[in-house]
């Protein structure tokens, strides 16, 4: 018997919940694609995610047969194109519980989110010799738009630090607060360990200061359920093609009131009331910051996507990609030689490690070779990488339509990288 | 044999395990430090020069194994050369690690060197083998950094400010 199959012995909370990864994975074309005549292992899901056949379908569906531009025109196609656009807010806000429509903004991904934030709000209410709180889990687009508004405002930056597991210092991040703290911006998951922030408590601990807090959910929203009320954020920023959706799409919610209160970041079309030269009047939120055609096509299939991960029930997701979590720390740890960064006692699905002795890069190489696909680099968090001590790592991220087997294979390549490099 | 098994043979793992030529020199003449974003690479060549010629060449720092093999083998194979010899080497490693140059035509100077030819299957690896010899390239030039990042085959030091020679 396998280890793997031992290990799913005894029913798990997500058959319980009905789950069955075999039946999921049928949903996934590429998932069948084989590679140097391998089945391919896809373990690099935090950066990005595949899509089912439902989604494609969708996507097609737009493009065969309801593509028109959006807000525009009176005609059959642009009535049929706007409605299936702005049903997709409705599916967004349910699946943040946000309380209106109007506080879901299409952007183009996470990043523009943030960068959006930092524009919209951050040029207006940070000022010279201001504080942004940041952590040091944050990806880079958490980072540089900040850096940017510091360096044109004279404002400052500080930065939450981890312990050695991953975890960030909750009782640290409270002495960085001072009477010139205006922002914070945290990250929900760490894309680059997987620890999962006690983002609400420190939400909080920023509201007693009346700060603002920016969550980035790159990482949390296809993961973990998300409900901004109850994480009571002022901004949340997520993509789409991390959950099963189309590249190209994001999703910015703000608390109305900001929304309302922030300038827009894009000027054009499709963002204002009414224009002439003397004065233009923007048009109500969210509209004022979707300046533009937008990709009507990519936000109709995050809309599918998320019908699509609803409809599996992101409690039965979680219970599976815990599993497999579970099942990877144990067996990767346990081999020899190899050392996981980013052992925080909360943590989503994420597996970064090092193999003793051999670069990542060459990991990445190596493990390509057996069809299994990781991440190698420093994931855009280079700050974490420099905590941990690491140029790089190894980073095998999980979806809900991975299985233990797959777990299996990534442990006997990683043992195959250790032969080559033995010689 | 795949690309990467051709590529992970036992001279390019010995000279990963065995560096030539590693560390400071101590009386370099020049040095220049390279990049490689994507990798984490990060390495610098220290160099000797003595009228037009390679007296002394070392070089240190973190990279992956096709980076740290190519820079140890570089050092090696450049010792002694000219700096026109050694540039036209570097040349034709480049050409041959984007495939421009069939390393079976015979028509080059690269010797050992083509146990890197395999790269060129692997374009995401290319950088990490060539960057050693777009820092030799600055180090010559006295270019103080160089960086691969966003180019596949990136004209040594372009845009790059230069600096004084140590």
């Amino acid at each position: 018997m396998s280890k793997a199959v031992a290990a799913t012995q005894g029913a798990s909370r997500a058959d319980d919940l009905g789950f069955d990864v075999e039946r999921v994975r049928e949903d996934f074309p590429i998932l069948r694609l084989k590679v140097n005549d391998k089945p391919l292992v896809f373990l690099d899901n935090a950066a990005s995610s595949q899509m089912p056949q439902q989604v494609i379908d969708r996507y097609v569906k737009y493009r065969t047969s309801e593509h028109a531009n959006i807000h525009r025109g009176v005609h059959y196609l642009s009535e049929v194109a706007t409605r299936e656009y702005e049903a997709v807010r409705g599916k967004v806000r349910g699946l943040l519980n946000a309380r209106e429509e109007r506080e879901i903004v299409y952007t183009s991904g996470t990043t523009e989110s943030i960068n959006l934030v930092a524009h919209g709000y951050g040029r207006k209410f940070i000022g010279a010799g201001d504080e942004i709180i940041l952590s040091v889990l944050e990806h880079h687009s958490n980072i540089v738009p900040w850096q940017m508004l510091a360096e044109e405002k004279g404002a400052r930056i500080r930065v939450v630090p981890c312990d050695d597991a991953g975890e960030l210092l909750v009782e640290e991040y409270r002495k960085l607060f001072s009477p010139r703290t205006r922002f914070v911006g945290l990250t929900h998951v760490s894309n680059a360990l997987g620890t999962v922030n006690p983002v609400k408590e420190m939400v909080a601990i920023a509201h007693a200061h009346g700060v603002p807090v920016l969550l980035d959910g790159a990482q949390a929203a296809p993961h973990l359920g998300v409900d901004v009320q109850d994480l009571d954020c002022d901004f949340y920023a997520f993509s789409g093609h991390k959950m099963c959706g189309p590249t190209g799409v994001g999703i910015l919610y703000g608390k109305a009131e900001h929304l309302q209160a922030m300038q827009p970041f894009k000027g054009g079309g499709d963002m204002i009331l009414s224009v002439t030269f003397e004065k233009t009047v923007y048009a109500d939120i969210p509209h004022k910051f979707e300046a533009g055609t937008p990709p009507i096509a990519e936000v109709i299939g995050l809309g599918a996507a998320i019908d699509y991960l609803q409809a599996i029930g992101l409690g039965a997701i979680k219970a599976h990609e815990d599993e497999l979590l579970r099942y990877a720390t144990d067996r990767v740890g346990a081999i020899e030689g190899v050392r996981l960064i980013g052992t925080a006692g909360h943590k989503a699905a994420v597996l970064s490690f090092e193999v003793e002795g051999v670069h990542p890069h060459d990991v990445g190489t190596l493990l390509n070779e057996d069809a299994v696909a990781v991440r190698t680099g420093h994931h855009c968090a280079q700050p974490v990488m420099q905590r941990f001590g690491v140029p790089a790592t190894a980073r095998a991220s999980f979806a809900f339509y991975n299985t233990l087997q797959e777990v299996d294979v990534l442990v006997d390549a990683i043992r195959k990288v250790q032969k080559v490099f033995a010689g | 044999m795949s690309a990467a098994n051709q590529l992970y043979q036992e001279v390019i793992l010995d000279h990963n395990r065995k560096p030539r030529n590693w560390g400071k020199l101590d009386d370099a003449s020049r040095h220049a430090e390279g990049l490689n974003p994507l990798c984490g690479d990060h390495i610098w060549v220290y160099l000797k020069l003595n009228d037009k010629r390679i007296e002394g060449i070392s070089f240190e720092g973190q990279s992956c194994a096709i980076c740290k093999a190519s820079a140890s083998m570089m050092t090696h194979a450049v010792k002694g050369k000219s700096i026109d010899e050694a540039l036209t080497l570097g040349q034709e490693f480049r050409d041959m690690s984007t495939g421009k140059l069939d390393p079976q035509s015979g028509d080059h100077h690269l010797g050992r060197l083509t146990v890197f030819a395999g790269v060129r299957d692997l374009p995401t690896r290319v950088k990490c083998a060539i960057l050693p010899w777009h820092t030799l390239h600055s180090a010559i030039h006295s270019i103080e950094q160089v960086s691969t990042e966003g180019e596949a085959d990136p004209v040594p030091g372009a845009g790059l400010e230069r600096t004084d020679h140590a």
